[in-house]
């Protein structure tokens, strides 16, 4: 029996997530840590049940162990539920043929039959990449208000950004009339934020229709969108304000853990209302020492800290020995900073080792040590340098 | 252990000096440990040990156990056979009392007794902390044939006057085997301490349970085991690590402040088996750029930017800033304002202390400021 839901998400969680190196060699993008406790694919998913979405379909491709393990039946954000849930959609052979998601679009076309299951009046795309909170409830009331065909997240980015971004240019009304991707001379800021709400039977006759084009690259972004627009469908803008960071490359990822400690975060973990879930571990609470030193940080559960720790996020199990210093840093689950260890401005990946006494990082650029590394004592990391874990 | 052994935790005690900590919750269900509470640790070494079948029995102050245990999801004891039992007293036809003691209490839950399917029963109070494994002590129960063996630590020095109820001393044989007992003894007594745990076959209990109803019979210890030493056989069992045992205020206090020893902590949370409790989802502990923090257990979710020193802070707890916080257990979801100095306080669960307030207490007679009080 059919149940219907008003609406599925589908969150495209294949992203390699190139540009964070070390960090992705063995994950994909929506499995990187973040916050002390957190995945990326934490924010999208706790979004999706508290915006009263509980049948989400997660499309995996790249590296996506880790991704299927983390999303499990979906308990962890509460949707676990009788109809509907969180399914792990990796790509599959049908009949005497399979293939890989060659495209966002492509992703959804081959996942038609799931989304069928629910014969929703809507579809909500997300993807795994970005970190904020967002009531898509309002999104998809907008939509329905306006009687679009499709909907579009966007925020304002500065003007000098611009051309970094595909860029909404929208008449008063905010009805999308023209869509440009990374404008050299942009005519405005509204930067999509890859966040859809289309009308599902309209956009699955895109989705076939695209299929069958040999010369598509099954984007939503280059073919999907130009597509209907050309076609005249009526596509609106929904402007989005508050926190919304892509985490895509080091540096992005490093200032995004860095605001979570300023005074007043614009990101609130602490929100009664809006809790982000991730996955809770067995750990008991975390110490710190008679000797030890905590200040502007953030500490998840079963830390030791014995040692001096500043402007960092510590994830569970962390443990600063004595006399090791880390400063402005993101030291991942159960990593080890021996006694006397510096660690300043760098990203240290999960189950590391740094030695007595070693140096990482310095006050340039950031440095990166991957899963599982050992630094000898008293060796020198110096900054911006890049160790990359063993292939997995 | 979960074909053979299922567990009963007996979460009614009282007679305890607990104070207003134990106002409207009993004793099991007392916040330890920053993140923990009492019964969460006989929970998770029967989960630890194999048990799959174990029910909770509570007699009085139940909702905070309740709301605590839920469907025993965090223990994975939500399971389509066997799995948690919460077996609040009712009366029935079987067992019209006012459950005056543990003998009725458990005489409460017969057909839960009758009806389980393993063949020994592991019954255990709820006001003891450690962490082990009954493995051992299941494997010896059946090496010397016991009728009970019971799990005891080895405590030197004296109790405290105040410190004494329901302390069990046992004496035993050069083969373990317990020649004699005392309730409530005067300190230098025995120096074997039971840990209120006591592994037996399930026909036995059923039949002394039912022959210490009809005596009118209170306390399976002090009633039953004790006067029939002679016929029964009665073993005891070593516990080598840490036990906390909760009696009276300061024990409570004290309990928490061994928390803050590294042996302590290694002995209860490092030996390799977990310790399961409710889980909230809280962010990590937020410190600010005015936080000292000094020898301190902080759950997740806190928001502090005071001065913390040797302390307990359980989960989403907010110190402010110019605020100092020495020798304390604060709560859960407790919130002490600016510039405020607190030493040697115990703040039950959301707590407000206002700004600029001074509470101090010391450390055999902590200051309690209770449950939702605004000071």
């Amino acid at each position: 029996m059919i149940v219907k839901k008003r609406c599925v998400a589908m969150l495209l969680a294949g992203g390699q997530g190139s540009r964070l190196y070390a960090l992705t060699q063995n994950r994909a993008k929506p499995a990187v840590p973040y916050g002390g406790k957190y995945k990326i694919i934490d924010f999208p998913l706790s979004n999706c049940i508290h915006s009263g979405i509980d049948t989400v379909g997660v499309l995996t491709q790249y590296e996506p162990l880790e991704l299927n393990a983390y999303i499990g039946n979906g308990a962890t954000w509460d949707l676990d539920v009788m109809s509907g849930g969180a399914y792990v959609l990796p790509p599959y052979m049908k009949g005497k043929k399979g293939e890989w998601y060659s495209g966002t679009a492509s992703a959804i076309y081959q996942n038609i039959h799931f989304v069928e299951q629910y014969d929703p009046e809507y579809i909500l795309v997300l993807s795994g990449d970005h970190i904020y909170t967002m009531d898509y409830e309002k999104m998809i009331e907008y939509h329905e208000r306006s009687h679009a065909d499709a909907t579009i997240a966007v925020m304002e980015v500065p003007m000098e950004e611009a051309s970094r971004f595909g860029i909404m240019n929208t008449d008063p009304e905010m009805r999308i009339v023209e869509f440009e991707e990374k404008p050299p001379q942009p005519k405005n800021n509204l930067a999509s934020m890859g966040i859809y709400v289309f009308n599902w039977q309209k956009v699955k006759d895109y989705l076939i229709k695209d299929a069958q084009d040999p010369d598509s690259s099954n984007d939503f972004g280059k073919n999907i969108i130009p597509n209907m627009l050309n076609n005249g469908e009526k596509m609106m803008a929904y402007l989005f304000q508050g926190y919304w960071k892509d985490v895509g490359t080091i540096d992005s990822l490093w200032e995004a853990n860095m605001d979570l400690l300023k005074e007043k975060p614009e990101l609130d973990l602490h929100d009664d209302s809006w809790r982000i879930y991730g996955r809770n571990l067995i750990k008991p609470p975390h110490y710190i020492g008679a000797e030890a030193q905590v200040r502007n940080s953030k500490l998840g559960d079963g830390c030791q800290v014995m040692g001096q720790v500043e402007n960092s996020i510590l994830f569970p199990s962390v443990v600063v020995e004595k006399g090791a210093v880390v400063r402005d840093s993101v030291i991942m689950q159960d990593t080890v900073i021996k006694a006397g260890a510096r660690v300043t401005r760098a990203i240290i990946d999960e189950e590391a080792t740094i030695g007595e006494n070693a140096q990482v990082g310095g006050d340039g650029k950031i440095t990166v040590i991957g899963s599982e590394l050992t630094i000898a004592p008293k060796a020198e990391i110096k900054e911006g340098e890049m160790l990359y874990p063993q292939a997995k | 252990m979960r074909k053979e052994v299922f567990g009963i935790i007996y979460a009614g005690e009282e007679n305890m000096d607990l104070r207003e900590l134990i106002n409207k919750r009993s004793v099991g269900a007392l916040p330890v440990g920053g993140r923990y509470r009492v019964i969460d640790f006989v929970l998770s070494n029967m989960v630890n040990s194999g048990i799959r079948n174990i029910a909770v029995v509570p007699r009085k102050k139940y909702h905070s156990m309740m709301d605590h245990l839920g469907s025993g999801k965090e223990w994975d004891l939500n399971r389509k056979s066997d799995g948690l039992f919460i077996l609040p007293p009712y009366d029935s036809e079987e067992n019209h009392g006012n459950y005056r003691g543990m003998v009725d209490t458990l005489n409460g839950a017969a057909s839960y007794l009758r009806s389980a399917s393993q063949k020994y029963c592991l019954l255990s109070g709820a006001h003891t902390v450690y962490n082990d494994s009954y493995r051992a002590m299941f494997q010896r129960h059946i090496a010397t044939g016991a009728d009970i063996t019971m799990m005891y630590n080895v405590e030197e020095g004296d109790a405290s006057g105040a410190d004494r109820y329901e302390d069990l001393r046992l004496a035993t044989d050069s083969d373990g085997r317990i020649v004699d007992m005392k309730i409530r003894a005067a300190a230098g007594t025995y120096n074997k301490m039971s840990m209120g745990i006591y592994l037996i076959k399930k026909d036995l209990l059923q039949y002394l349970l039912d022959d210490a109803a009809s005596r009118s019979q209170l306390s399976l210890a002090a009633d039953v085991i004790m006067n029939n030493l002679g016929s029964l056989k009665v073993y005891g069992f070593e516990h080598k690590g840490y036990v906390g045992r909760l009696r009276s205020v300061s024990s409570y206090y004290k309990l928490n402040m061994d928390f803050l020893r590294p042996e302590v902590q290694q002995d209860l949370f490092y030996s390799g088996r977990n310790v399961y409790t409710k889980i909230k989802d809280e962010p990590p502990t937020k410190y600010g750029a005015d936080a000292v923090i000094k020898n301190s257990l902080i759950g997740s979710g806190c928001e502090i930017d005071g001065t913390v020193e040797n302390c307990v802070i359980f989960r989403g707890v907010k110190i402010a800033k110019g605020t100092v916080v020495k020798d304390s257990v604060i709560m859960q979801s407790s919130e002490i304002y600016s510039n405020s100095r607190l030493a040697n306080v115990i703040l039950d669960k959301k707590v407000t202390v206002r700004p600029n307030t001074t509470l101090a207490g010391s450390r055999e007679y902590p200051v309690i400021i209770p449950k939702g009080a605004n000071v």
